[in-house]
């Protein structure tokens, strides 16, 4: 019992980690490439959830869905480079705290006004629906399975992209020098707008792949935005690889912290205490590793930037 | 300089002589508008130490307003239960829990700022939100006070000689505390520390240089910022006769931000002007649409992307140290 408890809990923490890596990885390599921190990446991720649960709701077909979440995150994403976003790459951090944040106010303004106040609600797709039986006797959701194996998958396809393919070559470029690669003739306009896009399309597919899971509403995105702020300062800003291992220890510590911190409690100091102070600790945990990642290595994990 | 002095006066007058002109007209609920500009104003001149002189983006500043809250509310409920807290009884006098909310709110900003400052730009940005979080969900988590749902405060706590009961007398309060803390801001801005806090937000190589540890002057004026925060935020708390882990919130730390920027990064009066325009924004926006936020959402990108150096920027010049 206690370690099928265990590994159910494992599971669920990496398929949320690996959840979170899609919206951190958008979020670093926005940051990295253009410097910029972008608090309205997690409306992208409600985009994403509410094209997807339209689109599913019209047509009947979950993947349509998916496809058009991604489009429509990544318009969306491009459309705000263009219009607003590109405004801001010479500024500092707080003009550009600032303007996100407006910009977060607009979108989920829009999306209300589009869709109404009240939540949507997103099927499973069928191919997908019901459990599987693992070793140890766990049942387990092959959904959540599905979104582990999509999310390693982006996980790789991003990382051939970015090691493996000229445009790959011309973003770690970016990150390096962004003055010195304009100068050799690269468009560096076209390239920040597919970066920004990029990113906002990652985060458009996570929004949409949690959406069958939850419910698809306003604000879904900020609390989501938070931790994958987390996981990048964590994994250290602009690494796609610290925002793997940041997105995994995060996702792991949080679930299982909610599950054994209560009980490791309650042998130590009883469980009518444990019950409040375990929950306590529980939801500050992730906060507490970072606070101590940072106190010990300040740029994070992996810093790409020294 | 002496357009913004001016400036200035203008402002707080302003600010003044609102709840007076609602008391004439009849309209008693403008005093409690102009009460929450005064308390937002005086959370935002607390934020703006670290932020406007020190260069110090703290994105989590709504942890103090909300520890302020939270010490308003716990003293008066142990007050009004008579429930001894810690072996001392409660009370319901403003001055000693904004002692208390003050104490409790360096003693908290310390160990945060200690570690915070270790980091910088973006990454101090990010560590000073996750503190927030985790003063946010230990509010939300602990149920002794309420949790979730918040605490209510019966009666709103009392101040010698006055019926703070009455809205204008509260708003009395308010204001004096805001043009104190005012006045201390001006007399930091002035010192040999500020001129030092200054100088490290535009180079701290060089101060490091001529003998001054850059690390010990941030975090001094990171513990004052958090203490004028939290006073706030133990007023706010009465102001509502209600706190709740929302005051904690990210988004209200974005909300102290946005009032600082609105009005003027590090001008002294950058926050008042921030918070008057602000309020009477949400209100006057929220009266015509449900979709205010819409609207808001423009106006602050307007802000950022034209209007550089907020209301006092474009009111009274640029500042003298740019």
């Amino acid at each position: 019992m206690q370690t099928a408890l265990i590994v159910e809990q494992l599971l669920n923490g990496l398929q949320f980690g690996v959840m979170l890596f899609l919206m951190a990885a958008g979020l670093t390599l926005i940051f990295g490439v253009m410097g910029l921190i972008n608090l309205a990446h997690g409306s992208f991720y409600m985009v994403g959830a509410f094209a997807c649960a339209a689109v599913a709701a019209a047509t009947g077909s979950f993947w349509l869905g998916l496809a058009a979440s991604l489009v429509a995150a990544a318009a969306a994403g491009a459309l705000i480079e263009v219009t607003v976003i590109r405004r801001l790459y010479g500024r500092d951090h707080l003009d550009q705290v600032l303007a996100t944040f407006a910009l977060i106010l607009i979108l989920s303004e829009s999306v209300r006004w589009l869709f109404g106040d009240f939540p949507l609600y997103l099927n499973i797709p069928p191919q997908l629906g019901g459990a599987v039986a693992l070793p140890g006797g766990v049942q387990y959701p092959v959904y959540r399975l599905a979104i582990i194996a999509a999310g390693l998958l982006v996980g790789v396809a991003l990382y051939a992209l970015i090691a493996r393919t000229r445009l790959g070559m011309r973003i770690r470029a970016g990150e390096s020098d962004r003055e010195m690669i304009g100068a050799l003739g690269v468009d560096i306009s076209t390239l920040y707008t597919i970066v920004f896009a990029l990113g906002a399309a990652l985060a458009g597919l996570a929004g949409a792949m949690v959406g069958a899971l939850q419910s698809v509403q306003v604000g879904m995105g900020e609390p989501v935005l938070i931790l994958a702020f987390v996981v990048i300062v964590i994994g250290g800003i602009g690494s796609i690889k610290g925002a793997f291992v940041g997105a995994l220890l995060v996702g792991v510590t949080d679930t299982l912290g909610r599950i054994l911190l209560p009980q490791l409690l309650a042998a130590a100091i009883g469980p009518a205490q444990a019950a409040g102070i375990g929950a306590a600790l529980a939801s500050m945990s992730i906060y507490i590793v970072m606070a101590l990642i940072l106190a010990f290595r300040p740029k994070g994990l992996y810093s790409a930037q020294g | 300089m002496r357009r913004e002095g001016l400036l200035n006066l203008v402002l707080a007058l302003l600010l003044l002589a609102l709840p007076f002109a609602a008391q004439m007209l009849g309209e008693p609920f403008y005093v409690t508008l102009a009460t929450r500009m005064a308390i937002l104003a005086l959370a935002a001149v607390g934020l703006n130490l670290a932020l406007g002189f020190g260069g110090l983006v703290s994105f989590g500043h709504a942890a103090f307003f909300g520890i302020g809250g939270y010490a308003a509310g716990i003293l008066a409920s142990h007050a009004f239960n008579a429930e001894p807290l810690l072996g001392l009884p409660g009370t319901d006098q403003m001055p000693v829990i904004w002692l208390v909310a003050a104490l409790v709110c360096a003693l908290v900003a310390l160990p945060i700022g200690a570690i915070s400052l270790r980091t910088s730009g973006v990454y101090f940005i990010m560590i000073t939100l996750a503190f927030a979080q985790m003063v946010y969900y230990f509010a939300v988590s602990w149920p002794a006070y309420g949790g979730e749902d918040g605490l209510s405060i019966t009666v709103r706590n009392g101040f010698p000689g006055l019926n703070t009961a009455n809205p204008l007398s509260f708003f009395l309060v308010c204001y004096a505390v805001l043009m104190a803390a005012l006045v201390l801001m001006w007399r930091i801005r002035d010192s040999r520390f500020g001129a030092a806090l200054q100088a490290a937000r535009q180079n701290d190589t060089r101060v490091a240089a001529i003998g001054i540890r850059p690390y010990h002057i941030r975090l001094a004026a990171f513990v004052i910022s958090a203490v004028v925060t939290g006073i706030a935020g133990a007023l706010f708390a009465d102001l509502n006769r209600f706190v709740s882990p929302s005051m904690m919130s990210w988004q209200m730390s974005g909300e102290l931000i946005v009032l600082i920027i609105l009005g003027g990064t590090g001008r002294l009066f950058g926050p008042v002007a921030g918070a008057i325009l602000y309020v009477l924004l949400e209100f006057a926006l929220g009266g015509l649409t449900e979709r205010w936020q819409f609207f808001l959402g423009f106006i602050l990108l307007g802000v950022v992307l034209f209007a550089r150096g907020g209301i006092i920027g474009v009111l009274a010049g640029k500042a003298r140290h740019g």
